[in-house]
């Protein structure tokens, strides 16, 4: 008897469309209102943008192996969205420096990062958590506490609007999707993918069969850090204001959209494609759970038990007598 | 490659650096406040930094055997919560013992929850505790949703103030659990634990069971955090469902600041303890040492980052002279 295999990216997706039916049924959900349904689903993929975005750097450091993780991302979120914040100003034209900016900051962080792991020996999990803090403390102390800022129109309308009025897609998932394009054109089509899964398979035989496994470590934390600081941009854009904990929320769920999608969390195996279906999923979830009007305890508790479903699902390692 | 006398040296006492880094911590705390050793400041500190020891203990055999445990924080809150809205502030001794062995008991089926997902489905240990600790915390959440309620002030006063021969209590604690980690490690639990940390495969096939050590590891986990919660609550008195959140990756780091290594198999648990110690007395230093408030986040986490990279860093520069 044949076996019938679904494979983790479209198992989630599958399982977002399903639940996105079924919360029709809700007693405040969309009912037989299409254009409704319509609206709502826009809603939640423009909401999983911008988790989609920093999971795509979590999901690099996590396919590169050896415990590879980035607890960092939030902090980085944070300090470029304060970074963009501040230098746009309202203004159309610094919009650009500003994206550099946030990506120079994003990487230089994910440097050290990878600096720390790969020189130093650390272990990624606490030389990650470690520079969250410190990237954190830079945050309080340049921000004392208020920033003043704004962001410019030209953002607002390239981000968080559609593209023209007669199609209702906002411009984010469209960039979503062609950042989508890319991861896959990065991961499966380049070499800088084709090295990123072999040390992440294992770093021994990767660097006997040719690979500079010292620079690809250091790439993929310097990536990541960089795809965070794009993230954190394009939340500042959605949001228009900053905050202190404007990241940190994104930074577990993220690790967990890459595990939902079927990556594994011991690296070498994985896709960009199946963590948007993860981010999908649990930015569905997640929102579920909001219009459900549940008291936060009973959305936790719901949340953790769909989670611990989903992982058990298809998040099973190998077993012992392989 | 001829290694250097330090790596050896690092390599058979893991905890040897924890070490130093714990006496220079505790020299500078003295330097900064003369009066550290006195009865009253050494028991104020060392009451304050009882529950993240036992908690750090607790983590480290989990570490040790190759995993994680995320959900920690919140089995602490669990158990303030309970302790918090069923003794009261009114309630009776008895009563109170009553909760704890019912703590106690929560925490070791928390923890068997965690090993059954992690050890018998084999799911991977962070987001299995990541999701996990979401069910503790939203469980926390829904028996104490404001915080408020608490202990006797009899039973706080209990924890405060016993101080048997004129030492801390946490003294006689951690005595105990270092006899106890003496005893088991030299028993045949604790050579298993060890080969299933360094390495489950090969374990696996010298007939090692696997599987019941890793399942024990998040049991012991659940226990030691059960015990830290219940320190904690008698410390403050009171009850708050959040009161854990912070202090699970303050438990982490202190295990890797104790020399376990992340991937598992190597360490103790003495080193952890004075990992734990030492980011207890870091937060004083940095209060003793009248830092500007702004600053203060950014030089702990500083402070914490050199610590980890110290290690490395020290290998590294021998290796190059040689």
């Amino acid at each position: 008897m044949k076996r019938i295999s679904i494979s983790p990216p479209v198992a989630a997706l599958l399982l977002a469309v399903i639940l996105f039916l079924l919360s029709g049924l809700l007693p405040n959900g969309y009912g037989s209102d299409l254009d409704v349904a319509r609206a709502q689903a826009t809603n939640i993929l423009r909401l999983s943008v911008f988790l989609g975005v920093i999971a795509a750097g979590q999901t690099l450091v996590i396919i590169s192996g050896s415990e590879g993780i980035d607890l960092s991302a939030g902090s980085v979120v944070t300090l470029t969205a304060i970074l963009t914040y501040v230098i746009v100003n309202g203004q159309d034209d610094k919009v650009l420096p500003a994206l550099l900016v946030s990506l120079a900051v994003g990487a230089l962080i994910g440097l050290l990062n990878g600096a720390g792991v790969t020189f130093l020996k650390i272990s990624p999990f606490v030389m990650t958590l470690g520079m969250s803090g410190v990237v954190t403390g830079a945050i309080i102390i340049a921000n004392h506490g208020n920033v003043s800022g704004k962001v410019a129109p030209i953002m607002t309308r390239l981000i968080a609007r559609p593209l023209s009025p007669g199609i209702p897609i906002p411009n984010a998932i469209i960039i979503w999707l062609l950042f989508g394009l890319l991861m896959w054109l990065l991961l499966e089509r380049s070499s800088f993918g084709k090295s990123l899964f072999a040390i992440g398979v294992n770093r021994v035989t990767a660097k006997l069969s040719g690979v500079n496994v010292t620079g690809m470590n250091l790439a993929a934390y310097s990536l990541a850090g960089a795809l965070a600081g794009f993230g954190g941009f394009l939340v500042v854009g959605n949001t228009g204001v900053v905050m202190i904990q404007l990241g940190q929320p994104f930074l577990f769920p993220s690790i967990a959209a890459v595990a939902v999608g079927g990556t594994l969390l011991s690296g070498g195996k994985g896709s960009y494609w199946g963590t948007m279906a993860g981010t999908i999923v649990l930015t569905l979830i997640t929102s579920l759970l909001t219009t459900m009007q549940m008291p936060d305890s009973v959305r936790r508790m719901v949340l953790g038990a769909t989670l611990l479903i989903l992982i058990s699902i298809y998040g099973r390692q190998r077993s012992l007598r392989q | 490659m001829k290694r250097s006398r330090w790596d050896v040296l690092m390599s058979r006492y893991p905890a040897l650096f924890a070490l130093i880094l714990f006496v220079l911590s505790i020299i500078i705390n003295f330097i900064l406040q003369p009066n550290m050793f006195a009865k009253e400041t050494l028991n104020s500190n060392m009451r304050v930094f009882l529950p993240i020891i036992l908690m750090s203990v607790g983590q480290a055999i989990v570490i040790l055997g190759g995993g994680i445990d995320i959900s920690v924080g919140s089995i602490v809150s669990i158990v303030n919560t309970v302790l918090a809205t069923r003794v009261g502030l009114d309630g009776s001794p008895e009563k109170m013992w009553q909760f704890v062995f019912v703590s106690l008991f929560a925490g070791l089926m928390a923890g068997a929850i965690n090993g059954f997902f992690i050890a018998y489905l084999r799911l991977q240990p962070i987001i299995t505790t990541y999701a996990t600790s979401f069910l503790y915390a939203g469980f926390a959440l829904f028996i104490l949703p404001n915080p408020g309620g608490g202990i006797p002030a009899t039973i706080a006063a209990l924890y405060r103030d016993t101080k048997p021969l004129g030492l801390p209590l946490a003294f006689y604690v951690i005595a105990i659990i270092l006899s106890i980690w003496l005893y088991i490690s030299s028993t045949r639990y604790g050579k298993f634990l060890f080969a299933v940390g360094g390495k489950p495969e090969a374990a696996y096939e010298t007939a090692v069971p696997v599987t019941l050590m890793q399942f024990s590891t998040y049991v012991i986990s659940g226990f030691m955090a059960a015990l830290s919660g219940i320190a904690i609550t008698m410390l403050s008195g009171s009850g708050n469902a959040e009161i854990g959140g912070s202090m699970t990756l303050n438990s982490i780091t202190a295990v890797v600041i104790g020399g376990n290594a992340m991937s598992g198999g190597i360490g103790g648990v003495a080193g952890p303890v004075m990992g734990a110690i030492t980011l207890g007395v870091i937060q004083n230093i940095i209060s003793f040492a009248h830092i500007d408030t702004w600053w203060e986040t950014l030089v702990k986490a500083t402070i914490i980052v050199v610590a980890l990279a110290a290690p490395g860093a020290i290998s590294l520069i021998r290796r190059r002279r040689s």
